[in-house]
């Protein structure tokens, strides 16, 4: 790594200036000051400056230009300047039926630069991660927010930044990249994958495999010193199954994924997804379509936590605070739901999809307890959040891409584990729905939540009897928190991706199999 | 794009001859981008991002492809990028692989330069605090504008090859979105919003948008639920578009290459829908603002006719499915190892005489849906069913009551089948021009 600057910066050891110190007595240590002040960075040496950093890894010879740019920030008036750094390696495969159709490499590199004046922020984002490229995006920025720049003259005292806290290094994610399956052993193992898939469907009419591999460096430098470097690892593998006999269809997709594990697609268990998938699609081939009305009904472990994500975890992050659409907006210390519910967001479950080590603000991230026997404890807050709402950080910063300001979001998201089994959930309805695979779902402004469900079962006196299909269920986030009135013991995670202010992030939602006493299922009424 | 189109041609000649590449293309893009969001009359948030990136394409000797995205477009950056494209190229599909389009040398119609200048962040703020303002004044219940937001964008998009191909085009696009909320005492919120788009900020309908966010806002306060069963739906034209969005596999001549479409190469010439539909692609028409003029592999742009009268008429191609199913490129192509096809712009309009009319005015235990929501979860588009959220309101006597919390559901081909009316009132949508879409018979949840 090599850094070479046109000007010198003020040296750290030119600090004793005794002349100007005041000294009570003889025997007392001198004070040290950090710099002459005609030594520091004035404005107009700006333009002269030529920081070289190497193109290929964020490290310690990134705190001079950032330190200089953060400081000129300050210089100009902004409370407060945060700069993102990220670089991605990317790539995906698809597999369909017995040939490898398509495989996309993509090289990122971006930069987000972030100036708050007051409550109000300005971002500013570019592929242009030269000094002269993050200035300009930097200066953009004040411009924006009308702040002028330092006149000649003035000094550009710059940050002094934390030492590098770098996770990659540290936590030993710098081999991730190369410890990843190569292109030919993504193709190998998914037609492999696919081959397995076709042996146990029946009636398969598109098998589909497909795999994406996403490595990420970020750097985080800001006007409060923070300075931390991280790799991430997201990769994901699944099946998409479309299934056709005469009129009857089913398409059935199943998805895994995994952070921080480089063997994950050679450790893939396809077999079992291929079990899973081919068996719910043979189940929905010939399932009728769901008679509309209210139900109870039990939500699968795993990815049936759709309904918490979207029912209370959106509502839960300060993004929404912000903007009053969340009904939990005054409830902090209320009970919000059945006392049967406690309900976690957290960043720290090894391998999990929504893990991150810190957010992209820099933070590590929490263990948050957002519901604790049905009373609301904490909210999701980023800076910005934090800031406008009074509510604590918790490290929930994220971001899909340096093309978007840090917002408050959710990691791994779950209802943790009851006291119930699985047969006394099912044992308390008469007539209800089992809700085994859930589509995605969706929130609005007025907390009114919706989801689909894609593999559905009738439960009648206790038991499953026949397969349903088209359901989609909706409710209002504040009514259905106190219908969650039983969990069972057996809490699984499943991956999922969020969509929302920030972009498309890597989320894990999850729970044990839970009732809902009621809800809206809308599907088709008797015609 | 940082660097002139031609610049980058004879920069990434070089690279592919010192990497003795000889048949590659590069497909390119840039977003210019300024957007604002206020609260409460205080600017909240100001984004503004300049970004590229580039596809390149690479073919080996034995001629098979690999692709690589980068955004780095300076000399190190792109020979990188065909380097890791031709690396790739040797796991590339052995069958069906993509090449030049025939028609990437034709000529293009329509202004390939059409920006406007950009207005200064000051004014885009100061107009979208007035509109939020106004909005907030429109009536007592109206407590915020939570979701708002104003835009301004110059895109650039370029296509070369080794073969000689080289085009570009220029556009702007302005736009802005309302969002507002209510809170009455005793009653539930309600929100509702709207959005347009023009190509400069200048042309830029913000009263209208501010009008509609507000009537609508307003006539969603009195609402009841609705007793489940079937009725007689009206579509609202960005309804009535965005759900034959979620279905355009209908017409993605590749989705029907790959079995994953409700089609089959045979259903073209079959009575899909109601003899009173007609619908079209047309990224040319003269409403669609920041349309394409050509598509990822260069092919122009054109009006290519979906259905006529009920009749499937023509599918949406790629060079490659066009080839494959002996057809014309439609100029649908995006670029990637695996070429997708995608709409551009829908146009749909009246096609047979009704033998009967309807009207809002007198309409009687009719439903009038304006928005579909969760389309992403709520659409199996292999299966051709959905089963939908939605904003909109029932009308008894003429007179409109909003509907709180229901769905809409059924199977596409029985409500393209069940098509009544379709009025003769076009209406711009984000998707397209559509006019209302009256439909019978539809499954709906409320309680």
């Amino acid at each position: 790594m090599t850094l070479q600057c046109g000007q010198p910066l003020p040296l750290p050891d030119i600090a004793l200036l005794p002349n100007i110190v005041a000294s009570p007595s003889p025997r007392t240590p001198l004070m040290r000051l950090s710099a002459l002040p005609d030594l520091l960075l004035t404005s107009k040496q700006l333009p002269t400056l030529n920081y070289v950093a190497t193109r290929d890894r964020f490290d310690e010879s990134w705190e001079a230009p950032l330190s200089t740019l953060l400081g000129l920030g300050r210089a100009a008036g902004a409370d407060f300047v945060e700069i993102f750094l990220e670089r991605v390696n990317y790539i995906n495969c698809l597999a369909e039926d017995d040939t490898i159709t398509s495989i996309s490499p993509a090289l990122t590199t971006g930069a987000g630069v972030r100036v708050f004046q007051g409550k109000g922020d300005c971002y500013v984002s570019t592929n242009d991660l030269s000094f002269a490229g993050l200035k300009l995006a930097l200066e953009k920025a004040l411009s924006i927010l009308g702040l002028q720049l330092p006149t000649a003259n003035a000094f550009i005292p710059e940050i002094n930044l934390e030492l590098l806290r770098d996770y990659a290094t540290k936590r030993g994610k710098e081999s991730w990249l190369a410890d990843c399956s190569s292109i030919r052993e993504m193709g190998e193992i998914l037609l492999d994958a696919n081959a397995r898939l076709n042996a146990k469907a029946s009636h398969a009419q598109s098998r589909r495999a497909s795999y994406f591999r996403d490595w990420q460096e970020v750097l985080v430098a800001a006007s409060d010193g923070t300075f931390a470097r991280d790799i991430r690892l997201t990769q994901s593998a699944g099946y998409s199954l479309l299934c056709a006999d005469g009129a009857n269809r089913s398409s059935i997709g199943q998805r895994l994924g995994s952070t921080g594990k480089p063997d994950f697609l050679r450790a893939w268990d396809f077999d079992t997804t291929a079990e899973g998938v081919a068996e719910s699609a043979g189940k929905m081939l010939y399932a009728d379509y769901v008679e509309s009305g209210s139900y109870p009904v039990i939500m699968a472990n795993e990815f049936g936590g759709v309904i918490f994500h979207e029912a209370c975890g959106h509502l839960l992050e300060t993004t929404q605070i912000e903007r009053k659409t969340t009904p939990f907006i005054d409830k902090k210390g209320q009970k919000i739901a059945h006392e049967a519910l406690t309900a976690w967001d957290e960043g720290l479950s090894p391998d999990a999809f929504g893990t991150i080590d810190m957010d992209d603000e820099g933070m590590p991230a929490q263990r948050t307890l957002l519901i604790e026997n049905g009373i609301l404890k904490n909210f999701l807050a980023d800076r910005a959040g934090s800031m406008r709402t009074g509510h604590p950080r918790t490290g929930s910063g994220r971001r899909q891409s340096y093309a978007y300001a840090a917002a408050s979001r959710m990691r791994n998201t779950y209802i943790a584990p009851g006291n119930y089994e699985l047969d006394e959930l099912f044992g308390s309805i008469d007539k209800g729905i089992y809700c085994k695979k859930m589509g995605g779902g969706s929130v609005g402004a007025t907390g009114q939540f919706n989801f689909a469900v894609d593999e559905a079962y009738l439960i009648e006196n206790g038991k499953l009897t026949k397969p349903l299909k088209g359901a989609t269920l909706i409710g209002e986030a504040t009514e259905i928190m106190d219908k969650i009135s039983m969990c069972s013991k057996d809490l699984g995670l499943a991956a999922g991706f969020c969509g929302s202010v920030s972009g498309s992030i890597y989320v894990t939602v999850g729970q044990p199999h839970l009732k809902v006493d009621s809800i809206t299922v809308g599907g088709r009424s008797g015609s | 794009m940082p660097t002139s189109i031609t610049d980058l041609a004879t920069q990434a000649e070089a690279a592919a001859q010192r990497l003795s590449i000889a048949k590659y293309d590069i497909y390119g893009a840039s977003v210019d981008e300024t957007s604002v969001q206020v609260d409460h009359g205080e600017p909240k948030q100001v984004k503004a991002s300049q970004r590229s990136s580039v596809t390149v394409r690479v073919w080996n000797g034995d001629g098979t492809i690999g692709i690589t995205s980068t955004t780095d477009i300076d000399p190190v950056g792109l020979e990188l990028a065909l380097k890791t494209a031709y690396d790739a190229s040797f796991f590339g599909a052995k069958e069906n692989i993509p090449d030049f389009s025939p028609e990437a040398t034709a000529p293009l119609s329509g202004e390939l330069d059409d920006k406007a200048a950009p207005a200064e962040v000051s004014a885009l703020i100061e107009r979208l605090i007035g509109a939020e303002k106004a909005l907030m004044a429109a009536h007592p219940a109206i407590a915020s504008v939570p979701y708002n937001g104003m835009a301004q964008r110059e895109l650039d998009r370029f296509y070369l090859n080794s073969a000689g191909a080289m085009r570009r085009e220029g556009r702007s696009v302005a736009s802005i979105y309302l969002y507002s909320k209510t809170e009455q005492e005793g009653r539930k919120p309600r929100s509702a919003g709207a959005f347009k788009v023009s190509r400069s900020f200048g042309d830029l309908d913000v009263d209208g948008c501010l009008k509609e966010a507000a009537e609508k806002t307003i006539s969603h306060l009195n609402y009841e639920k609705i007793k489940s069963g079937q009725y007689r739906v009206v579509f609202s034209p960005d309804a009535f578009l965005s759900l034959m969005g979620a279905f355009s596999n209908l017409f993605n001549a590749q989705s029907i290459l790959d079995k994953q479409s409700l089609s089959t190469p045979e259903s073209l010439g079959e009575a899909i829908a109601s003899p009173l539909l007609c619908l079209c692609d047309d990224a040319l028409h003269p409403e669609n603002v920041g349309g394409e003029t050509f598509d990822g592999e260069g092919t122009p742009t054109r009006r290519i006719t979906l259905i006529d009268k009920g009749i499937l008429t023509n599918f949406l191609h790629s060079a490659g499915t066009a080839k494959r199913m002996n057809a014309q490129p439609t100029g649908h192509a995006n670029m990637g190892a695996k070429v997708t096809v995608g709409r551009h712009f829908y146009h749909a309009f009246p096609g047979a005489p009704a033998a009967q009319t309807y009207s809002l005015d007198e309409a009687d235990n009719v439903i009038l849906i304006d928005d579909l929501q969760a389309l992403h979860a709520g659409v199996q588009s292999l299966q051709g069913s959905f089963s939908l959220p939605f904003d909109g309101w029932l009308i008894k006597d003429g007179k409109r009551t909003s509907i709180e919390a229901a769905t809409v559901a059924g199977d596409i081909r029985d409500l393209l089948q069940s098509i009544i009316y379709v009025e003769k009132d076009l209406e711009l949508t984000g998707s397209g021009v559509s006019p209302r879409v009256w439909v019978e018979g539809l499954s709906i949840t409320g309680e």
